[in-house]
């Protein structure tokens, strides 16, 4: 009844695995289409907003290979293809770099299918450029433009995931910028109007920003997991502010939603 | 006896068509094919609707107030209905374009005791009307019905087993439905035409042999040729003259309407579909379009008005009814789409018209909208139906792919998932078997786990203190003989006596003579089942017995995998007992009138009803605890996302299943897309996704639980809120309290 159930045959001495801490199969948000989901274990930020804090610990997953994994689409290959693709997100891909890259190759020789990296980039710079050849579209999520806050919603430095969207830019890969918007944290004028300048300086590869209100799903999830829930009492942006925020991506010619 | 041919020639009607065999004899499909223009197109042509059309809805909307209030507005329970048996009603003739009414007012319901005299008076009392002392005596003394027909004849067994509940909702105490007359044939021909034809079918059997078969089909022949005779007079009481063809679109929608309506005058079927009459339909628009007297708005009110009428038919039915069966269903289903056996498709702009009135008349569960859906549907289309979808949740989709090489291309659903051929096929409806119930008659060997009664006799129980697998598996197998056995029996009692006391005269005057008849056997409780035996294989199952020595718990020591989460240990049992129970039902030696038997994965909203009584099951499901509806996996156990769970379903395999396969699916909003384009695109993709890995059938819900709970808490703020359960939809407000709560407690595919 719980998702640990798939029998894997045992792991051969060096092979290559890695900690995935859980799929889904019918997700619409998470790249175009229909997605097929690998939410990877391990995430070295702590975001005040996260909705998966569940993913944070690189253990909290099953051990796969890239064989048992990849395993895991057989059967949706077929709907896939109609409908739209594979995203491995997390968690934070980029932790487990090798086996990602690996896992996108397996699915691009053996199904062909649209894939797409979510990561908050930060580690960008331990894999090499080829590796993002298997990668046909990076969700790069921009928790803040201020660098100050920027570590303190997520404890890490802004400066690499911004040095990662200039190289998605000299790679010519397309990518879909995406911004939570929290009251209080991230919906200020200023910071909104310098996230929106950066974005449009990135050019055309730019293909989409999405601006996602915040929401309390991931409430739940802090409270299993006995953490204290530093947003418990912030609010879901209205639409006006949702509009708003989008309005101003919208008039530097990006496109918004 | 006069010549066809010559009653054919009579060409007004039938101008600028192209001619073919259509016109010497019934053949509704040639007619189609030869004249109808396939659009690929949008939307972007739709009109909205007009000031009169709103102005009718709104005067329908205060009656629909009272009658919400009420349960039941007015009861015409001074006599027996027939098609002629009322004058003319109205909603209001000023306004009205289509006319005719099942009584003499809106909403006023028609008995009907042919079914059954003790159901009309219990349908009466709940609502607190009373019946009419003639209409009693002539139905006590005088007159048996289907329902004393069909008591006579059952088995103590049968009994039993209706009473313990592992075989329900079987047509024994209302009308079977699932026939769908084809009811075009009368604007295309007119009545004069369609006697005539009966007349001949009728005297070619003069020199055959009398067999009882012959005599009775001589009967109903006749039968049916005074039905059309009566179909006549009906419409001559408002005004019309429809022994002759339709001459114009207005015509052809009211002819058709006509026929129709004289159904359901006549029947209360549990399912009283229309077929497949949208692109029929457009013949007629497009060439009063293209003749310059007719504009697009009218061809769309045309069209709204239709709907409107479709919208208030009703029937008298009793509370037990509506237990199983909630909120008041009537499965007006109307087949829109598809593709055509040559390639092309066979969406019209009539198809997109039907589909408007949810946008021009707001969301309805009524009529049953079903879209038959392909791969190679134009996109155009694809995206209306994922729109309208997504707005409204009134729309289910089936896949034509998959029906076509079975049932051609002028096939319509019947009730929720029954594919027939237009007036070339119908079904003997056959409710369901429970199949989680069997397996716990098989452990305890035949005793009821609720009552401690014995309800199959003959059999042992099982004695271990763990369930094995294998022992299981073989008293199951036992035990499945037993009720596909009983089931079958009680069905051929049914149908025999539904066709001897309430025979549907008009609708199979809209039929060949000469059809092929299934027994649409069904069985419910396949998630429960299956899971059950994953439980048993794939973790330990200890029984915990009673003071009787009756098992009556179970406690699941390890984890299983469950159905629906497109895990083939799993998925592959379901396909077993699909496959198996089939087979089981193929085997009994004799099926009423030849007919060919078949089998749905379908609950209706039973689910709940079935889930009341069956005790707990070796799957961990609690005693009382609702089923999941169809062939839907049990409610929470999805955990992998709702294309995990359609890849499931879709493994069930339609040819051991022909009688359909339901899946009702729920999501978010937001979980379809971030914009209102993507969650269209995203949609119409899910739904080829589906249709390519064979998937047959999905209902598509879109809203947030939230809505779902204030309207249980606000239900006068949301009149028209729809929503799809298994094969039909309802009116959210009209569920009972408990249906409700078991909608929303479904997975909600949405949160991450």
């Amino acid at each position: 009844m719980t998702q640990q159930h798939v029998v894997h045959a045992p792991l051969r001495q060096g092979e290559l695995t890695g900690y995935v801490h859980s799929t889904e199969s019918g997700a619409g948000v998470d790249g175009p289409g229909m997605r097929f989901v690998y939410f990877m274990s391990g995430c070295q930020f702590r975001c005040q907003y996260c909705h998966n804090p569940d993913t944070w610990k690189l253990h909290a997953g099953r051990l796969l290979t890239v064989e048992q994994a990849v395993a895991e689409i057989a059967s949706y290959a077929g709907f896939l293809k109609f409908a739209g693709g594979v995203t491995i997100s997390g968690g934070e891909p980029l932790m487990q770099a090798e086996f990602v890259g690996a896992l996108f190759a397996a699915i691009k020789q053996r199904y062909g299918l649209h894939t797409a990296l979510d990561t908050q980039g930060f580690l960008h710079a331990n894999v090499d450029d080829a590796w993002f050849d298997q990668v046909d579209l990076v969700l790069l999520d921009i928790k803040h433009s201020d660098p100050q806050r920027y570590l303190e919603i997520t404890g890490q430095a802004l400066q690499p995931t911004l040095d990662f969207a200039q190289r998605l830019k000299r790679l010519g890969k397309p990518m879909w910028l995406r911004y939570v918007l929290v009251p209080g944290l991230t919906d200020g004028a200023e910071d909104i109007a310098r996230l929106a300048d950066y974005a449009a300086s990135l050019g055309s590869k730019v293909q989409r920003v999405e601006v996602l209100p915040f929401h309390q799903m991931g409430a739940g999830k802090w409270a299993q997991l006995g953490l204290d829930y530093p947003l418990a009492a912030t609010p879901t942006p209205t639409v006006v502010e949702v509009e708003a925020a989008r309005s101003v991506f919208a008039a530097r010619g990006l496109t918004v939603c | 006896m006069e010549s066809i041919a010559q009653q054919a020639v009579q060409a007004d009607p039938w101008r600028n068509f192209a001619a073919g065999d259509w016109q010497t004899r019934v053949n509704v499909r040639n007619f189609i094919q030869l004249n109808y223009q396939p659009y690929a197109g949008d939307a972007g042509f739709l009109a909205v609707a007009t000031e009169r059309t709103q102005a009718l809805w709104a005067a329908l909307g205060e009656l629909l107030k009272q009658e919400r209030a009420k349960g039941v507005l007015d009861v015409s329970a001074d006599r027996g209905t027939s098609i002629t048996a009322h004058d003319a009603g109205y909603i209001d003739p000023k306004l009205e374009l289509i006319v005719g009414l099942q009584t003499d007012a809106p909403l006023k319901r028609a008995i009907m005791p042919n079914g059954g005299l003790r159901m009309v008076e219990a349908g009466l009392a709940a609502y607190g009307f009373t019946l009419d002392p003639v209409i009693k005596e002539v139905w006590s003394k005088y007159r048996k019905s289907h329902n004393q027909g069909v008591f006579d004849t059952y088995t103590p067994e049968i009994l039993a087993a209706r009473k313990s509940g592992i075989i329900t909702g079987l047509p024994d105490a209302y009308g079977r439905g699932r026939i769908i007359g084809d009811y075009r044939r009368v604007a295309l021909y007119g009545t004069d035409f369609l006697r005539k034809e009966r007349q001949q079918v009728f005297h070619e059997l003069d020199d055959a042999v009398f067999t009882e078969d012959v005599l009775r089909q001589r009967e109903e022949l006749s039968e049916q040729f005074r039905a059309l005779d009566e179909l006549r007079e009906m419409a001559a009481k408002y005004g019309y003259d429809i022994s002759r063809p339709a001459v114009n679109a207005r015509e052809a929608v009211q002819w058709t309407y006509f026929a129709y309506l004289a159904a359901v005058k006549e029947q209360n079927g549990a399912a009283m579909s229309l077929g497949r009459i949208a692109t029929f339909l457009d013949i007629y628009i497009e060439r009063d379009l293209a003749a310059g007297v007719l504009t697009e708005a009218q061809a769309q009110e045309l069209i709204d008005d239709l709907v409107i009428k479709l919208r208030i038919v009703r029937f008298l039915r009793t509370p037990e009814y509506d237990q199983l069966f909630s909120g008041d269903p009537t499965w007006v289903t109307e087949s829109i789409g598809g593709m055509g056996e040559d390639g092309r498709t066979l969406v019209s702009k009539n198809s997109f018209r039907f589909l408007n009135t949810l946008y021009n008349l707001g969301p309805a569960p009524e009529p049953n909208l079903t879209v038959l859906w392909s791969t190679a549907l134009p996109q155009g289309f694809k995206d209306f139906c994922a729109k309208v979808s997504i707005d409204t949740s009134s729309i289910q989709y089936e896949n034509d792919d998959l029906m076509r090489p079975y049932w051609g291309d002028d096939y319509g659903i019947a009730c929720c998932v029954s594919a027939m051929r237009i007036g070339k096929q119908m079904q003997f409806f056959g409710a369901r078997a429970n199949l989680a119930k069997a397996m716990l008659y098989a452990i305890n060997g035949g005793r009821d786990e609720k009552s401690g009664a014995i309800v199959a006799h003959g059999f042992e129980p099982i004695r271990d203190d763990v369930l094995d697998f294998d022992t299981v598996m073989a008293r199951f197998d036992k035990m499945m003989d037993w009720l596909a056995a009983t089931y079958v029996k009680a069905l051929n009692c049914i149908h025999y006596m539904h066709d001897k006391y309430a025979y549907e005269r008009i609708e199979m005057a809209l039929h060949d003579r000469d059809i092929l008849r299934t027994m649409a056997c069904g069985i419910a409780g396949l998630s429960v089942a299956a899971d059950s035996l994953s439980a048993i294989k794939h973790a330990r199952v200890h029984v915990i017995r009673n003071e009787d020595g009756l098992a009556v718990d179970y406690r699941i020591e390890g984890d299983y995998p469950a159905y629906g989460n497109n895990d083939d240990r799993v998925d592959s049992m379901a396909v077993w007992l699909t496959e198996t129970f089939m087979n089981k039902i193929k085997a009994q030696p004799y099926f009423y009138r030849n007919a060919t038997p078949t089998q749905s994965v379908l609950t209706i909203t039973s689910n709940v009803v079935y889930g009341k009584k069956t005790g707990n099951t070796p799957c961990g499901r609690r005693a009382g605890e609702p089923f999941a509806p169809g062939a839907n996996p049990m409610n929470g156990r999805d955990v992998h996302g709702f294309v995990a769970a359609g890849a499931s379903v879709a493994k069930l395999p339609y040819a051991a299943a022909l009688d359909g396969i339901s899946w009702t699916a729920s999501a978010t909003p937001d979980a379809l897309g971030h914009t209102a384009e993507d969650r269209v695109a995203n949609l119409s993709h899910c739904l080829d996704g589906f249709a390519a890995a064979g998937g047959f059938h999905v209902n598509v819900n879109v809203f947030r639980r939230e809505t779902l709970l204030d309207a249980m808490e606000h239900p006068e703020l949301y009149p028209q809120l729809t929503i799809r359960v298994s094969g039909y939809a309802v009116n959210f407000v009209k569920l009972t309290r408990e249906q409700q709560l078991d909608v929303i407690n479904r997975t909600f595919h949405g949160s991450l």
